[in-house]
């Protein structure tokens, strides 16, 4: 599948001061090129600004300094073509699940035959069948989450920003929900950005790991994850998976401690 | 009884009839044992014939329409501006910060105090008594819808503008439905409001409603006929309450558990 290229050029954040307190450098000069069609996740500690930087490439936070493009254009502010899962549930309570899907498609202008085809196709690959018309209180995490992907994809996003989304959820769901996750990019392999602190996670899912450091943040290491595809959780037992693990593990644990010092 | 452990449906039933029982068995007990003298308390017998000659033959059920037109309309008037005045406030800083410190210092302007000067202004008609209505609801509407909007969930926000939606999506498909069951609330409690102001707009230069006949029964020291009238205004509180209630739990499923 054709795509843009993102490209990230020495983006910094500085949150100003509250009162007379020093403004804070959460995120260091930072360079990253997403190739269409890659998955890549972005690994590290909490609050080393992982998620400000996916942030700034939604356009729901300005950089410092820095900028950000898709195919050479500069990025400012968000947009449809940057769909974005949170780790919050973040579905409109007063909609409907299929309401929910289409929401960005009304806004779009889309008729109405053509927002109800693409609803009920992604209804059919979150595995949604039979709540279309449930309000989001009555649904699991898991379920919510779901459509929240079901919402951001309908969109047909050049990018997927995901920011821990499964995050939230219990272990046996996280799973599941990671290997829907895999399923569906294999499939249509758009480009996805993955926030994560889990490193199972990171390398279960992702063709490439960013390794950031305590804040504030910076890239500290990239590691490619050779694993073939299609994948699927036995991969997670295998020496190849343990010895990626493991050099993940050396990298953040060194930056988690500095965390800890700070 | 153990804390916020919830009550039976029947339990909360009986419990709640149980007060009215105990509060109109207390009363006659008062009045009929001679220990407050009629002049001051009429006893619930004299109460209900006194609203039975009321309504028979003194046209009580005008004075109850036109009361509850002022309400309504004073009310229905406060409500379709002040409504859209606070979304507004509440979904962008600078319109609340033009009006936000005007209408915090106009709400405690007491809406009765006005009354003299309305009546200068608008004469004793239907004008001057929506307006007591109007000035006693409005502010309070337009303040506390904008907290409401401006309490919107960020999240939600940031959500639908990862959607492709713009300020005018967001005000009209976020903000404003995130708002609505609140806005609802608040007019359901504001309306209950309205009807301290009617009565008091009613005492003062008024040739009908329910204010104007508790005036002129107390010049005829008929407490049955004053009580009747308060009770009314509680039955009719009463019923407006259940229907804001019931229509809040028809447009606002999703809200509700």
């Amino acid at each position: 599948m054709s795509g843009k290229t993102l490209r990230i050029a020495g983006v910094t954040r500085t949150f100003a001061g509250q009162g007379r307190a020093k403004p804070t450098l959460a995120l260091q000069p930072t360079d990253l090129t997403v190739a269409p069609g890659e998955f890549v996740a972005i690994l590290g500690p909490s609050g080393c600004g992982k998620s400000t930087l996916l942030r700034i490439v939604a356009g729901l936070d300005t950089p410092t300094a820095g900028s950000v493009t898709l195919d050479g254009m500069t990025l400012a502010g968000p947009g449809p073509d940057r769909g974005m899962v949170f780790q919050s549930y973040t579905l409109f309570p007063w909609l409907t699940v299929a309401q929910n899907i289409r929401f960005g498609l009304q806004e779009r202008g889309l008729p109405e035959t053509e927002q109800h085809a693409i609803a009920e196709k992604f209804i059919a690959r979150t595995g949604l069948k039979g709540f279309e018309n449930h309000w989001p209180r009555q649904l699991s995490g898991g379920m919510q989450q779901r459509c929240a992907l079901a919402r951001a994809l309908a969109n047909d996003p050049e990018i997927l920003l995901l920011d821990e989304p499964f995050g939230a959820l219990d272990h046996q769901t996280r799973e599941l929900m990671q290997e829907l996750l895999l399923e569906i990019w294999e499939a249509d392999r758009k480009t996805v950005l993955f926030v994560t602190h889990d490193i199972d996670e990171a390398i279960f899912l992702a063709n490439r790991v960013v390794v950031m450091s305590a804040r504030p943040g910076r890239i500290k290491a990239e590691v490619t994850v050779p694993l073939p595809h299609p994948r699927d959780w036995t991969m997670k037992t295998t020496p190849d998976f343990a010895a990626l693990k493991a050099r993940l593990m050396g990298e953040i644990r060194e930056e988690v401690r500095k965390a800890a010092a700070a | 009884m153990k804390p916020l452990v919830p009550v039976s449906a029947g339990a909360r039933v009986v419990l709640g009839a149980g007060f009215f029982v105990m509060f109109v068995a207390l009363w006659a007990l008062a009045t009929y044992s001679g220990w407050v003298p009629p002049l001051f308390l009429a006893s619930p017998g004299k109460t209900l014939l006194a609203g039975w000659s009321l309504l028979t033959e003194f046209g009580f059920a005008g004075d109850i329409a036109i009361t509850v037109f002022r309400v309504v309309g004073g009310f229905l008037i406060a409500a379709a501006i002040g409504v859209p005045l606070g979304l507004m406030m509440g979904a962008f800083k600078p319109v609340e910060a033009f009006f936000e410190p005007f209408v915090s210092f106009a709400r405690y302007l007491p809406a009765s105090a006005f009354i003299p000067l309305l009546i200068l202004w608008a004469g004793v008609g239907e004008a001057q008594k929506l307006s007591v209505i109007f000035i006693g609801s409005f502010f309070q509407i337009v303040i506390m819808v904008a907290v409401i909007a401006g309490a919107t969930r960020m999240d939600l926000v940031e959500a639908a503008y990862t959607l492709g939606a713009r300020s005018g999506g967001i005000v009209r498909r976020v903000i404003i439905p995130s708002a609505a069951p609140q806005v609802m609330e608040t007019l359901r409690l504001v309306l209950g409001w309205a009807w301290t102001y009617v009565i008091v707009a009613e005492l003062i230069g008024a040739t009908s409603g329910i204010g104007h006949m508790i005036m002129d029964s107390q010049r005829l020291l008929d407490t049955g006929q004053m009580i009747f009238g308060i009770v009314v205004i509680g039955l009719i509180g009463l019923v407006t309450d259940f229907l804001f209630k019931a229509l809040n739990r028809r447009l606002f499923p999703w809200a509700v558990l």
